[in-house]
């Protein structure tokens, strides 16, 4: 483990540079209130984060990241566009893997800007790109947009594309609902027979607890509903595994997308933003035509990115966490800003993986 | 220094655990009156009783301070990370049977998987404003099986006890808990989901992977797992 002080020294370099790039130096206070965090990310959060708490503030958590304080404090009060850069300490549990670490820093750079996304997409990755450059490190891209849009334009009921939209980020869920809506997985027993009764509330148990009769009656006319619509076809099943199957460079990605779009039309304005996202991407200077992209990346990491996602990964040390990774969450900031909200992107690099790999200075 | 044997202090789990040991052979006992918390053993030299509560075993295994342990397969996966790094699984002692299930009330005949529970906890936080609560003192084991199986909208609530109480009293919607018969669930109106078994436990005989065994210590567990039937 590379001493803390050459780690520090880094952090300080890299948001140096993130300064001079013109980003606003923030800084985030260590403990967060636990339940803005729970209700983002779910109970999942917890066998992530150190929750802690005393009487007066309730529960705590040892802050899992800065994104959260940095969307919280810019639209308290934050300028537009604005940029934004930080760095210290994140602590995450690590219940699984005695190697990973549970205390370390991340520098972060941040862009609250909303008239130009793919320029600001752009922006970021390519600024990481190059001070990784040293590195060598392989680039991961994805943007989950585009499953997102694919889902909307299924043909079927806004019930069923709202279910697979909440479950995106949660792949076998997200299979076993696209199993059920298509038809390809048997109904329960215990389902067909509550669809089969006359009056499933008939002899009742008593009913406990907060949820009530009406609840109950409610989502029993919600599967009635269900039932008679007609299942996602095998051609729109095809689609999206097409889309989820997207494993190319970018070039061959774009062009992959664009095939599918003719029978999907619903992805073609994201399919488009990617195009606008990789023409920005060549006028930096990157190679967008080494450059990865799999449209099921960031699926399963954190929750909140919704558009484009990106990675840094040392392909010698196959074993390291992503040295640097970010993405778009424009919804997260929807849903931190309860009715405001302002498109955002930004990534976080850690120092210590930098001094480990020899450094990029 | 003699191998230290980790058995629950209290109750039928540890009158079978006797059972279990002098049917082959290993009489354990309770030494000096029925508060002191003290053990012998006959039947083998070297062997030292440590009378703990079940909850504390995995514990001491996983630091070492005993060598052998007896207890539930639940409390080892919930409160060891990685645990069969720190515990070796010697035998099911084929008793204390109990299963880690999930229930909901009887009444909610729209909810019989966990695919439904998914659904029902996103139109609930919708409803009532906040996530649906899952009583449970398993929180590790529960929270993965949910996670596992992409269960969302959820929250955990602590229940060290009467989990069974928690819904009608409104403290929680769904409970997580360890039953053997099911009774204590239909008693209180709850039925159990039909994929909602989160682990199927009973007590077990584990040793330790940390503590260590000198030259005496290893002839003496090599006689224990002899006696024992463990090859």
């Amino acid at each position: 483990m590379p001493e803390r002080a050459a780690i520090k020294a880094e952090a300080a370099r890299l948001r140096g540079l993130f300064e001079a790039a013109g980003a606003m130096p923030v800084e985030a206070s260590i403990l967060q209130p636990a339940e803005v965090l729970l209700d983002l990310y779910g109970e999942d959060i917890r066998g992530r984060a150190y929750v802690t708490s005393d009487v007066l503030r309730g529960e705590q958590m040892l802050r899992p990241d800065f994104t959260v304080p940095v969307v919280q404090m810019h639209m308290a009060h934050g300028a537009e566009p604005a940029r934004y850069t930080y760095a210290g300490e994140v602590f995450r549990r690590q219940e699984d893997d005695p190697e990973r670490a549970s205390e370390y820093i991340q520098v972060g750079y941040e862009i609250f800007e909303r008239d130009a996304p793919a320029a600001s997409d752009a922006e970021v990755f390519a600024l990481f790109h190059q001070m990784l450059a040293p590195l060598g490190l392989r680039a991961a891209t994805g943007d989950i947009g585009i499953l997102m849009a694919a889902v909307d334009g299924l043909q079927t009921s806004d019930r069923r594309k709202a279910a697979l939209r909440r479950h995106i980020w949660r792949p076998r869920r997200f299979r076993a609902l696209i199993d059920r809506f298509s038809g390809r997985a048997t109904v329960p027993e215990s389902r067909a027979a509550l669809l089969a009764a006359d009056d499933p509330m008939a002899g009742l148990a008593p009913v406990i607890g907060l949820r009530s009769k009406a609840e109950i009656a409610a989502r029993i006319k919600v599967l009635r509903e269900d039932a008679v619509t007609p299942p996602i076809s095998a051609n729109e099943v095809a689609l999206i595994d097409a889309v989820l199957g997207v494993r190319e460079t970018s070039g061959y990605a774009l062009e992959r997308l664009r095939d599918i779009a003719v029978d999907l039309p619903a992805i073609s304005g994201a399919v488009d933003r990617l195009a606008g996202r990789l023409e920005a991407l060549a006028a930096r200077g990157v190679d967008v035509e080494a450059l990865d992209f799999e449209a099921s990346y960031g699926r399963t990491q954190m929750e909140y990115y919704d558009g484009f996602v990106f990675g840094f990964y040392a392909a010698s040390r196959p074993e390291l966490p992503p040295v640097a990774s970010g993405g778009r969450y424009d919804a997260l900031t929807r849903q931190l800003g309860q009715g405001r909200e302002i498109p955002a992107v930004g990534g976080v690099i850690r120092p210590g993986l930098v001094v480990a790999l020899g450094g990029a200075s | 220094m003699s191998i230290k044997l980790g058995v629950p202090s209290k109750g039928r789990l540890m009158e079978k655990t006797f059972g279990w040991f002098g049917d082959r052979g290993v009489v354990l006992g309770r030494s000096g009156s029925d508060r002191e918390y003290a053990g012998f053993v006959k039947g083998i030299g070297n062997v030292e009783l440590v009378l703990l509560s079940a909850g504390e075993v995995p514990r001491e295994l996983a630091a070492g301070r005993i060598h052998l342990g007896v207890t539930g397969t639940d409390l080892i996966r919930e409160k060891l990370g990685q645990w069969n790094t720190s515990v070796k699984e010697l035998a099911p002692l084929g008793f204390g049977h109990a299963d880690l299930v999930l229930a909901v009330p009887a009444a909610w005949v729209d909810v019989n998987t966990l695919d439904d529970l998914d659904a029902v906890a996103a139109a609930f936080r919708q409803a009532h404003g906040f996530r649906m609560r899952i009583a449970t003192k398993y929180h590790r084991l529960v929270r993965d099986f949910l996670r596992d199986h992409g269960v969302a909208d959820y929250q955990l609530v602590d229940s060290q006890g009467a989990t069974e109480g928690t819904v009608k009293f409104e403290t929680a919607e769904a409970v997580a808990d360890i039953t053997s018969t099911g009774d204590t669930l239909r008693a209180n109106h709850l039925k159990l989901l039909e994929d909602g078994l989160v682990l199927k436990s009973q007590a077990t005989l584990y040793q330790s992977v940390a503590a260590p065994l000198g030259q005496e210590n290893r002839e003496t567990m090599r006689a224990m797992r002899r006696l024992l039937g463990i090859d």
